[in-house]
């Protein structure tokens, strides 16, 4: 359903990604490791399409499309979903709300029967009860001061009830701590399917403690490195990514290019 | 208007000679009056609206004084001088042979705004002035409406009305919140109003119902200088629903509104507005200048709010005004101002503290799209008897795109050192990463624009009435239409 091919991208014209391949089918769940500025964030934002992430070479298909050729909300329609590493808020539109659009317009997209709102209500509030959020946050703003955990929380809250095809998390485990990230993760698995593909972008093993992936990449200068299955993210935990990058562990003190 | 404006002044001076020579009595009868302002011709409308004495006198007392006043240049819009002399002070309704038959021959734009916004059919026609001599569906709600007005001792009519038939009320309050003299456009107003509503509630009483001048469809046509008046009497509600979300276009390019609250003890006045004249091309040209005076008084325990939302016009000056006379009254002013193209606003409130224990709550929206330019301008003023007054304010901006301004004139002053006075302002752009967010979860970027506006107003909105705030969201939609680019 993702085929990568010798992806090039560039961030406000530098260039980030150098020649990337990754093929992701229906049931998968690959996990994206790598050090800090190895570009992880940027192939999730550049697959998402946001602003200022350019892809200058090469091609990434979702589905036999051509991403670069389709807008950030046409690229959700078809059932591309990012959880945010850092979610923005939206003061005054209500979770509810801001629910409510989103899933008129994918559900639509897709074919799928709109849900009125008596179901979208309850619907939202299991998934709230999956990921151990009070459902009194639909009532509120948009991530509108949530803790860095709710928000998180509520980025695989909303995944849940989009029901993507495919999920591409950024770095969902960095700032939470351990109950928190067994919650987000039991959510995550609830959603393994065969019809549906994960890309997990994380910086640490942990993650993968809760949600066992199939393949592992290491990314570092814009490439993947290494691939293998479960068993690699355990090896780089045991070596760190200088076993991979030769001593050089890619980290120049930049995070990733996200915000 | 424009091409009148162009005759030059000995041809006006001619037209103006040739048709007063006609004298007085063929005035009267004539349906529209020669352009130009003279006392002949306030005695002209006095006598059209078959007025009393005491209101001529009161009339001429306003022109005599609007006379020696000069237009006000302090507020932050920049328009073309209008000439006053150019305006016909007075035009009977136009008959139905001048209306455009059906509408198909209304602007096509209009009326997909129209359709935009879901406005029924009959409705339509009659905002777009359509003749119809086919009665709506809501001329038989008005009539059931105004029964059970009159059940409870509401006075609800236009203010002509209530010159001849209620003369002790309107003598007693009429100019005593905006005298005739208070401003440049009020005292234009004061002299030569034709138009406007009434409303009186008795002691005690809670208006069964909100009005709206929508309802007062016998004076279909909204005037250039409306004169509004509701009165509140002791321990009475009201709330009062002005305006409505289609677009309404008029060929008067300057209209001057005067709007009086009396709050009398115990009483509460709820006046919610919803404006939205043609604010002209993207240039602003043909679109109205809209400078309305607008104030009440509150009294002891007493509370006014006025609620606004402001989407249309290409000149919007604007000043929805309390004084806190009374002990314990509450002033609230609570307003979303939207300008795109080249729209120019220039909106706020006073909140004048006179008595004590005195409250007022200042929340303002402004929302700039195109090149526009959005003012907020609020005065504060604790006087030396309001001991323990207090006020809030909050004043935020949202700016779309890079090319429209917003500005914040805020001025306070306490002659009272337990007087409390804060005042909370933000400047803020609708971010990338909001818009992406929204847009990463499949909602197209129009949609999340407004959303986010719509958020945005959200303290505003919710002190509008339940029906009147979903249209208000709805026309915020539609006016950001291609805001986004």
């Amino acid at each position: 359903m993702l085929e990568i091919r010798d992806l090039h991208a560039s961030v406000a014209g530098q260039p980030i990604l150098k020649g990337l391949n990754l093929t992701v089918k229906p049931g998968e769940v690959h996990a994206i490791m790598g050090p800090n500025g190895s570009g992880k964030s940027t192939l999730a934002n550049v697959l998402a399409g946001r602003d200022n992430y350019e892809i200058t070479g090469g091609e990434a298909l979702f589905d036999g499309k051509s991403l670069a050729d389709l807008e950030p909300e046409e690229r959700a329609q078809l059932g591309l979903f990012l959880a945010f590493q850092y979610p923005v808020e939206i003061p005054g539109v209500s979770n509810m709300e801001f629910l409510k659009a989103a899933l008129e317009a994918t559900r639509a997209a897709q074919g799928k029967e709109e849900w009125d709102s008596v179901t979208l209500l309850r619907k939202a509030r299991e998934a709230c009860k999956q990921v151990d959020l009070d459902p009194q946050f639909l009532k509120r703003g948009v991530n509108e001061g949530f803790s860095g955990g709710e928000k998180k929380r509520n980025e695989i809250m909303q995944m849940l009830l989009m029901e993507p095809k495919l999920a591409l998390l950024d770095e969902t485990d960095s700032g939470l701590d351990i109950d928190a990230l067994q919650t987000v993760a039991k959510g995550v698995n609830s959603l393994r399917g065969p019809e549906r593909g994960i890309v997990l972008v994380t910086h640490y093993q942990r993650l993968l403690d809760y949600i066992v992936p199939d393949f592992v990449h290491v990314l570092s200068g814009g490439k993947i490195i290494k691939s293998g299955g479960k068993e690699l993210a355990l090896e780089l935990e045991q070596h760190g990514y200088g076993w991979l990058t030769g001593g050089q562990n890619g980290d120049n003190g930049k995070e990733d290019q996200t915000a | 208007m424009s091409s009148q404006a162009e005759l030059d002044n000995s041809e006006l001076d001619r037209v103006i000679r040739s048709e007063y020579e006609a004298g007085f009595t063929t005035l009267v009868e004539s349906d529209t009056l020669p352009p130009g302002l003279n006392e002949d011709v306030i005695r002209v409308i006095s006598a059209k609206k078959e007025e009393p004495e005491w209101m001529l006198e009161w009339r001429l007392e306003a022109y005599r004084h609007w006379q020696t006043m000069q237009e006000p240049n302090w507020a932050h819009v920049q328009y073309p001088p209008v000439d006053l002399n150019a305006i016909s002070y007075y035009s009977a309704p136009k008959s139905m042979e001048d209306r455009p038959k059906s509408l198909d021959e209304v602007d096509p734009e209009l009326l997909e705004t129209y359709k935009k916004l879901g406005i029924p059919l009959h409705e339509q026609e009659m905002l777009a002035g359509v003749a119809v001599d086919a009665v709506f569906d809501s001329v038989s709600v008005a009539t059931t409406f105004k029964s059970k007005l009159a059940e409870a001792g509401v006075i609800f009519c236009s203010i002509s009305e209530a010159v001849r038939e209620h003369p002790e009320l309107v003598r007693k309050y009429l100019g005593s919140v905006v005298p005739k003299g208070d401003n440049f456009f009020a005292g234009l107003n004061s002299a030569v109003f034709t138009d406007g509503s009434f409303v009186y509630i008795p002691k005690g009483v809670r208006c069964p119902m909100e009005l709206s001048t929508y309802f007062r469809i016998n004076e279909a046509n909204t005037g250039q200088f409306e004169r509004t008046l509701i009165v509140a009497d002791e321990g009475s509600y009201v709330s009062y629903l002005e305006g409505c979300t289609a677009p309404q276009r008029d060929e008067n390019q300057l209209h001057a509104a005067v709007v009086e609250l009396v709050a009398l003890p115990g009483a509460e006045i709820k006046y919610s507005t919803v404006q939205n004249w043609y604010p002209g091309d993207e240039d602003g040209k043909g679109g109205i200048y809209n400078f309305v005076t607008k104030r009440g008084v509150a009294h002891d325990h007493a509370k006014i709010s006025w609620t606004q939302v402001e989407t249309g016009s290409a000149i919007t000056w604007k000043y929805p005004s309390v004084v806190l006379r009374g002990d314990h009254s509450v002033g609230e002013f609570y307003s979303v101002a939207l300008t795109r193209h080249a729209q120019q606003a220039d909106t706020g409130t006073k909140m004048i503290h006179l008595g004590k224990n005195t409250k007022s709550t200042i929340v303002s929206k402004g929302i700039s799209a195109g090149k526009s330019s959005n003012a907020y301008r609020g005065l504060v003023r604790m006087g030396p008897r309001a001991e323990n007054a207090r006020n809030f304010t909050q004043c935020d901006s949202l700016l779309l795109g890079d090319r429209c301004g917003a500005h914040t004139f805020p001025y306070i002053e306490s002659k009272h050192p337990s007087a409390t006075i804060e005042h909370e302002a933000t400047t803020s752009k609708v971010s990338d990463d909001q818009l992406f967010l929204c847009r990463q979860r499949g909602i197209d970027p129009e949609k999340a624009i407004s959303m986010i506006v719509n958020g945005f107003c959200k303290e505003v909105f919710k002190e509008l009435p339940m029906e009147f705030a979903v249209e208000a969201g709805k026309l915020l939609e539609v006016s950001l239409e291609g805001a986004v680019g």
